[in-house]
């Protein structure tokens, strides 16, 4: 814009003094640059205009001179009183659109010190200053992919540092600055149509804000829109996605299976065992979305240790708790960003991991939430409940109790027979029970005391007219019954079978248009580098111990008919039991397969392993959504 | 100190349906978001409040309004600086070119090297930066201390004061007040509110906003709102 090249001797005559008067030199200097500052009043624009070219070179030009322009940067920072934004809107957009990425730590400290007095000198300067800051959370394209590299990150350390300094600074000399930053750093986080890195960088820049000394003002209204972040991520990843190669004809419901031959470690480490092979059967923007949001779940776990290890993890996990209630509960197809809160209850099992649950029975039990956010919070609690390795025994019986007094209390009244649809978050808390029962009743059963705690009562709800055994999911009533059974806990005469039925009429009637009824939230996590932070505080199905495990295969189903089917059921199911004896043999076989599949996860993780058969589970992860909650 | 004042107003908080099983907080929640930020309508910063529900019962009108407008009488703490009022705030920042200030602990100011009387000169003693009076040795502003200014332009977005320490009633107030310089040590409280009490006395500061406003500053309740402002946040 015609600005004429510095004559460098005009501005750096100082720097060649002698070095004994370096205050002096250092004044003069300042007074040259105020002087050309006030110049441009007067309508005399040369050397106003040679200093904006100063500011305007990078270290790639081939007029960039470090020292002239670390000089001019501090004769501005000493004369900050006489910018004004009227006459020098070009020295300041040249400033505020200095990347402190381009230059080495000599000029980023100079333009710090700039960037803070001259926030520090004028309530105008403040927002420009602050997302001039804000912009340097992210390296400049040319960087993006060498992040790896030694010196790039030595760069980044450099500049960061120099950043989060600054606006400490800043918010120490104007002490609403914070509000700001708030706003400016929701602003211009990456949106969700780029798909690069950069959404990453600055998340992990975000996260240090709140762990730094501005996290008491700022930090939890960054921690919630970086989970919001998570979740826009998340729903984009569609079902359709992770589910294109369903080869099942039943449904296309992809499960991860779980091969009842293949040792259990293999099940557990098979997610990570093919690190190669990640995404790439996927079509493209699955991929990329999935392997952002997996860096950003990371980056979210790493960020949670420190606070665990700072003592402050409570706190982040108030945050946390609010952020879920009104985020990730109410999103619809919600599939990884929940782990952000499981891996913070595991990380703190005894305060994290008890207000968790406690937080989800609430919603469910209390009148006055949607019955959508209602189910779906004993999705999560079943699913929580099921899959929280930390969890103890003593009290995953005592949440239980909880669900099964709620539901004996709500059959209490309730009169007539069957129906979904009316009744539907008593069968999402039945589900619940059975689901969780599926996982832990083994060890329930081998304390006496536990046992007798909550089963009693459980009894009445099974043989109440509303029959949450036919309602519920047959795959997990199915395996429920057979665990049940195998503990002795109910008079069982007859099986019940239902032939390997993923879903039935009335599932899916009671879960509705959302499949509430296929919901749980915490099946295996199937990003690579998440899961293995999950993965040590997480319970595989293979892992599991059923009340079976030490008896033989389920005998003579046929001959049992089961005590808490009305007639009509029976008729039903009599349909779907296998009769001839070769049949049977098939059946068992299957049976035994679908007794395994205690989890909905896709076949196929992200983490791509292939060779592997993956877990089969008995229901599909239909996450719920009720905007009308909001 | 200049600029704070008590206000009686008399309020109308309009509360969503949602909030309606705990209006008293919905209240408390509504009246603490105008704190710290300027306030067209009463000129000034809310600082704390003191609040008093006047209705027992609200309606909501179905159909036409969903809100439910509860009425309050509530006495609010207002800071509204104006040019040519005195105020204090500690020094936190000082170059040869700047002080920087801040007042009340949340609203910043910086005097310009222009604003600065000559009497003071910019000394580096010791490595510390500091404006030292030619005429009394004692008069020394360095970071940490307590200076009185006078107010040359408010923004209000940000309460960002510009100020100057032109007029010879401004400077470290320790060094202003005669009678005692272990005042500000030992009952820096006490000598502000004194200060204060007269300036109000003598200034004329225009109205403030809120139907009704009282110019007693009631010293007692301050403080208590003051442990409030706290308690809230």
């Amino acid at each position: 814009m015609g600005v004429e090249l510095p004559n460098r001797n005009t501005l750096s005559y100082n720097m060649a003094d002698d070095d004994g008067d370096v205050s002096l030199s250092d004044r003069e200097l300042v007074k040259h640059v105020r002087d050309a500052l006030k110049s441009v009043q007067s309508g005399d624009m040369d050397k106003y205009n040679q200093l904006v070219a100063v500011i305007h070179t990078k270290e790639t030009d081939y007029t960039y001179d470090e020292a002239l322009l670390e000089t001019s940067l501090k004769a501005l920072s000493g004369t900050v009183s006489n910018i004004d934004f009227a006459h020098h809107e070009f020295l300041l957009s040249a400033v505020f659109g200095m990347s402190m990425w381009n230059y080495r730590p000599a000029v980023m400290d100079a333009l710090v010190d700039l960037i803070i007095s001259l926030a520090a000198s004028n309530g105008n300067f403040v927002d420009s200053c602050l997302d001039m800051l804000v912009s340097n959370f992210k390296p400049p394209f040319y960087l993006l992919d060498k992040l790896n590299q030694d010196n790039v990150r030595r760069k980044k350390e450099n500049v960061l540092s120099r950043v989060h300094r600054a606006l400490k600074s800043i918010a120490d000399l104007v002490p609403l600055s914070p509000l700001r930053l708030m706003l400016i750093v929701i602003q211009r986080m990456p949106t969700n149509y780029k798909k690069d890195y950069n959404i990453v960088e600055y998340v992990e820049n975000m996260l240090k804000l709140e762990s730094g000394e501005l996290g008491e003002l700022v930090g939890s209204t960054i921690l919630m829109a970086v989970v919001d972040r998570l979740i826009d991520l998340d729903v984009e990843i569609g079902w359709d996605d992770i589910l294109q190669d369903e080869p099942s004809n039943t449904s296309i419901f992809e499960m991860e299976l779980e091969d009842m031959d293949e040792a259990a470690d293999d099940d557990e480490l098979s997610g990570c065992k093919f690190p190669g092979e990640t995404l790439n059967r996927k079509s493209l923007g699955a991929n990329i979305v999935a392997e952002l949001l997996d860096n950003l779940m990371v980056r979210t776990f790493d960020h949670l240790e420190s606070c665990k290890d700072a003592g402050r993890l409570i706190e982040v996990f108030e945050t946390l708790l609010e952020s879920f209630e009104i985020t990730i509960l109410t999103a619809y197809k919600s599939k990884f960003a929940q782990f952000v809160i499981f891996y913070a209850c595991a990380l703190d099992p005894e305060n994290c991991g008890v207000k968790f649950p406690m937080m989800l029975s609430n919603l469910f039990v209390r009148d006055g939430r949607s019955e959508l956010i209602r189910m779906s919070a004993v999705s999560y609690l079943a699913s929580y409940l099921s899959r929280g390795r930390f969890l103890s025994t003593s009290f995953i019986v005592s949440m239980l109790k909880r669900l099964v007094d709620w539901c004996l209390e709500y059959s209490k009244f309730q009169g007539g027979d069957v129906n979904p649809k009316a009744h539907r978050v008593f069968y999402s808390g039945c589900q619940a029970i059975f689901y969780v029962l599926c996982f832990r009743m083994r060890s329930i059963m081998d304390v006496p005391r536990l046992k007798q705690l909550f089963l009693m009562p459980l009894e009445q709800i099974l043989k109440h007219k509303l029959n949450p055994l036919l309602v519920c999911l047959p795959s997990v009533v199915a395996e429920f019954l057979r665990q049940a059974k195998a503990a002795r806990l109910f008079t069982v005469s007859k099986a019940f079978i239902f032939d390997d039925l993923l879903e039935s009429e009335h599932s899916r009637e009671f879960g509705g248009l959302e499949r509430l009824d296929m919901f749980f939230p915490f099946d295996p996590c199937l990003l690579k580098n998440s899961n293995s932070f999950i993965q040590p505080f997480f319970v595989f199905w293979s892992r599991v111990r059923t009340t079976y495990d030490n008896d033989e295969e389920v005998s003579s189903e046929e001959d049992d008919v089961d005590d808490f089917l009305n007639e009509n059921a029976e008729d039903a199911i009599d349909d779907m039991m296998v009769r001839s004896s070769d049949e049977r043999d098939l059946y068992l076989d299957e049976f035994d397969y679908a007794l395994n599949k205690m989890s909905i996860t896709p076949k196929y993780s992200f983490v791509g392993s292939q060779a592997e058969k993956p877990l089969r589970m008995p229901s599909r992860i239909r996450p719920s959504t009720s905007p009308e909650s909001l | 100190m200049e600029g704070l004042n008590v206000s009686d107003a008399k309020l109308m908080v309009y509360v969503h349906p949602s909030k309606s099983n705990n209006v008293p907080q919905a209240i408390l929640r509504e009246l603490s978001s105008l704190l710290f930020s300027y306030i067209e309508t009463f000129d000034g910063v809310v600082l704390a409040y003191d609040v008093d529900i006047l209705d027992k019962s609200a309606r909501i009108l179905s159909g036409l309004h969903p809100y439910f407008g509860v009425r309050l009488k509530a006495k609010l703490l207002l800071f509204s600086p104006k040019p040519d009022m005195l105020l204090e705030g500690k020094v936190v920042k000082l170059t040869q070119d700047s002080i920087h200030v801040i007042v009340l602990g949340f609203s910043s100011a910086i005097i310009a090297e222009d604003d600065i009387r000559q009497e003071f000169k910019y000394k580096l003693k010791h490595g510390e930066e500091r404006f030292a009076s030619r005429s009394n040795k004692r008069h020394v502003i360095k970071v940490g201390t307590m200076i009185r200014f006078l107010v040359k332009s408010v923004d209000k977005e940000i309460l960002h004061i510009s100020g100057s320490l032109i007029p010879a009633q401004t400077g470290s107030i320790r060094l202003l007040d005669k009678n005692s310089e272990d005042v500000l040590l030992t009952d820096r409280g006490n000598k502000k509110r004194r200060e204060s009490d007269g300036e109000t006395k003598t200034r004329d500061h225009g109205t403030v906003g809120g139907n009704a406003f009282s110019l007693n500053n009631d010293h007692p309740i301050k403080k208590s709102k003051r442990h409030k402002i706290a308690n809230n946040n």
